[in-house]
């Protein structure tokens, strides 16, 4: 805390002894948060043989890519990398300009219906109507394995409107609106020329949230999708790291017993590298925005 | 308590200027801004298509879906499928389960990152509060898949870490994610390691509000640092407390399918198997939709009710609710 530092009054013992205990209880998380990080990437860049016998504690023993190329030899995991990115891409895209195009009009105080429309979303974070009725309106749609349903069913979340609608009401004045409006500007016009250049920000949080919640997805793929060919990475994360399903492709130059088994675990840490990549390279930035994101949303409402 | 965070809550609730417009003044506003009206219809269409439709659709838990005649035109079998749930011989199960998770999951989720806000905020900005922060909220970005294989690779016996740890120790060897009493367990704290450091940033944030006079007043008073945090920093705070509480209590039962799915085995079923997953399983599964509407039915008339007590019991107690 900065008061403490100007704190020119003798800080009493106990004052000291509670900041100590504070410092080792967040030294003890840090710890705790980042172990298990260090571990799996430690792991994925080890031998087999000294991943099954337990050996690795904190760095990466007998160094090998093995992990690695196994993953890489894999087509179906290429194939599940291509989908997620497609989904990530063009669904973050469809949710965006849906978000905007519903946050934008509830954030104009002269906007009729607002208060209305603004309770029929607060309702939707309240009452659903299920799993099953869910699933059949998506099915009604003929969207069932198809590419669309993991853009549409899930494309706006209440939350991001919220946020977007907070930002476009505290950042684009109304008074600058009622201006252009004088001089002949129309409400389009107004928000691709002015209103959008200004909200490069929130765009951006948009965007990370949405790409970040559609990359990490499994559910709807696992209800809607049936060929195997239209699932995101996700989906094929689920078979080889929890239902344990290796194909002998990856097993290659593989003889014993132990072997196998010391490549199969190896192949998992490798993956999970793999497969969080993208996000991973992302943080630094993902992480910054979102707090931004977080903030907005929580603390203006 | 500082303005920013005593409005912050209200504004969840607060919608806008009540609508004071005459009904001419109602169209000549939707005439001038007509172009919007357009620009808010696909994402409206949205709304009633994938959010309403199947509100309406809850129907078929009163009836008996037949493929042929559909939504509508199947018959009406009243409250059939729900007297067939409570009498299911799993009825108790799936509901002591799926209460027994959620309670325990709010009652260490909830306080977990409150306490690590609180004790960030006590930290001088530098490097280490940086860090702190960084690195707690990283896990929030791991997938469900990746949290659980991590989940399994940590406590699998023979090769995992904590296994290891036991058996260096000359414990047992045991298969943790195969031993129902210990189900919840993993799952609530796995949920901590992952989501602590993403909650906290909300309270870290309201913290940061506060008044820095209201500090300057209890250190003149001689107030401890302790003093300081629990009544400068938890009342400032609250409103943000109550308004998570009650969204979590409106969310308890419908607790992560996604993951506890994933742990799912056929070991450790008689404690994993939630309303959640009954009702893929039954409904998707076995494509016994109508009996799984209904049980999907019950549990969000059950949210309601819980939501709606959360609500009542935070505006009786601080003052302040969500609605």
């Amino acid at each position: 805390m900065a008061m403490a530092a100007s704190n020119k009054i003798r800080e009493p013992l106990s004052d000291k002894a509670l900041l100590i205990v504070i410092y080792v209880v967040l030294f003890a998380v840090l710890i705790a948060v980042l172990y298990p990080l260090i571990y799996i990437v430690s792991s994925s860049f080890s031998s087999p043989q000294a991943v099954v016998a337990g050996r690795v504690w904190l760095f990466p023993v007998e160094f090998s890519l093995k992990g690695y190329t196994a993953v890489l030899q894999n087509p179906r995991i290429w194939a599940g990398y291509g989908n997620s990115i497609f989904y990530m891409g063009f669904g973050t895209l469809i949710s965006v300009a849906l978000t905007i195009a519903i946050a934008y009009p509830l954030s104009k105080r002269t906007f009729y219906g607002r208060t209305f429309l603004m309770y029929l979303l607060i309702a939707t974070m309240i009452f659903s109507g299920g799993l099953i009725p869910y699933y059949l309106v998506v099915k009604n749609l003929g969207l069932i394995d198809t590419r669309w349903a993991l853009l549409l069913p899930q494309a706006i979340a209440v939350w991001q409107v919220f946020i977007a609608r907070t930002f476009f009401q505290e950042t684009i004045p109304e008074e600058l609106n009622e201006a252009a409006e004088m001089d002949g500007c129309s409400d389009l016009r107004f928000l691709r020329s002015i209103a959008l250049p200004l909200s490069k920000p929130i765009i951006a949080v948009l965007v990370l949230m949405y790409a970040v919640t559609a990359w990490n997805a499994y559910f709807d793929a696992l209800i809607f999708l049936k060929s195997a060919d239209l699932y995101p990475l996700q989906l094929i994360l689920r078979e080889i790291l929890i239902q344990n399903s290796v194909d002998n492709s990856m097993m290659v130059d593989v003889r014993t017993m132990e072997a196998r088994q010391g490549m199969k675990d190896l192949l998992k840490f490798s993956l999970i590298v793999v497969s969080s990549l993208p996000v991973l390279i992302l943080y630094p930035f993902v992480q910054k925005h979102f707090v931004k994101g977080v903030m907005i949303g929580s603390l203006k409402g | 308590m500082s303005n920013t965070t005593n409005a912050s809550a209200a504004a969840y609730a607060r919608i806008g200027p009540p609508g004071q417009t005459s009904r001419r003044g109602a169209l000549r506003q939707m005439r001038r801004h007509w172009q919007l009206y357009i620009v808010i219809a696909l994402p409206i269409t949205y709304f009633i298509l994938f959010k309403y439709v199947p509100i309406l659709g809850v129907q078929i838990a009163f009836k008996d879906l037949s493929p042929k005649q559909g939504i509508w035109g199947s018959p009406w079998v009243g409250f059939k499928h729900f007297e067939e749930f409570f009498r299911h011989p799993n009825f108790w199960m799936l509901i002591k389960n799926t209460l027994f998770l959620s309670l325990y999951a709010l009652a260490v989720g909830f306080p977990a990152p409150i306490l690590l806000a609180l004790m960030i905020n006590e930290l001088r900005n530098g490097l280490f509060k940086r860090a702190v922060q960084m690195v707690t909220y990283a896990p929030y970005f791991i997938s469900t898949v990746v949290m659980v294989s991590m989940i399994l690779l940590f406590l699998a016996p023979r090769i995992g870490a904590i296994d290891h740890i036991r058996t260096a120790l000359g414990f047992e060897s045991i298969n943790f994610i195969g031993e129902p009493s210990l189900f919840t367990t993993i799952f609530v704290f796995s949920d901590v390691w992952q989501f602590t450091g993403y909650s906290a940033i909300i309270y870290i944030a309201a913290l940061a509000g506060v008044n820095p006079q209201l500090y300057e007043a209890a250190k003149l008073d001689g107030a401890s640092r302790l003093q300081k945090m629990i009544h400068i920093d938890l009342p400032s705070i609250m409103p943000i407390m109550v308004l998570l509480l009650v969204l979590n209590m409106g969310q308890l039962l419908n607790i992560g399918f996604e993951k506890v799915y994933l742990l799912q085995n056929p070991l450790n079923t008689s404690a994993s198997e939630i309303i959640s997953t009954y009702v893929y399983k039954v409904g998707l599964v076995q494509a016994n939709y109508s009996f799984s509407a209904a049980v999907g039915l019950f549990n969000s008339l059950i949210n309601l009710g819980l939501i709606l007590l959360a609500n009542f019991g935070a505006r009786r107690a601080t003052g302040t609710g969500l609605f």
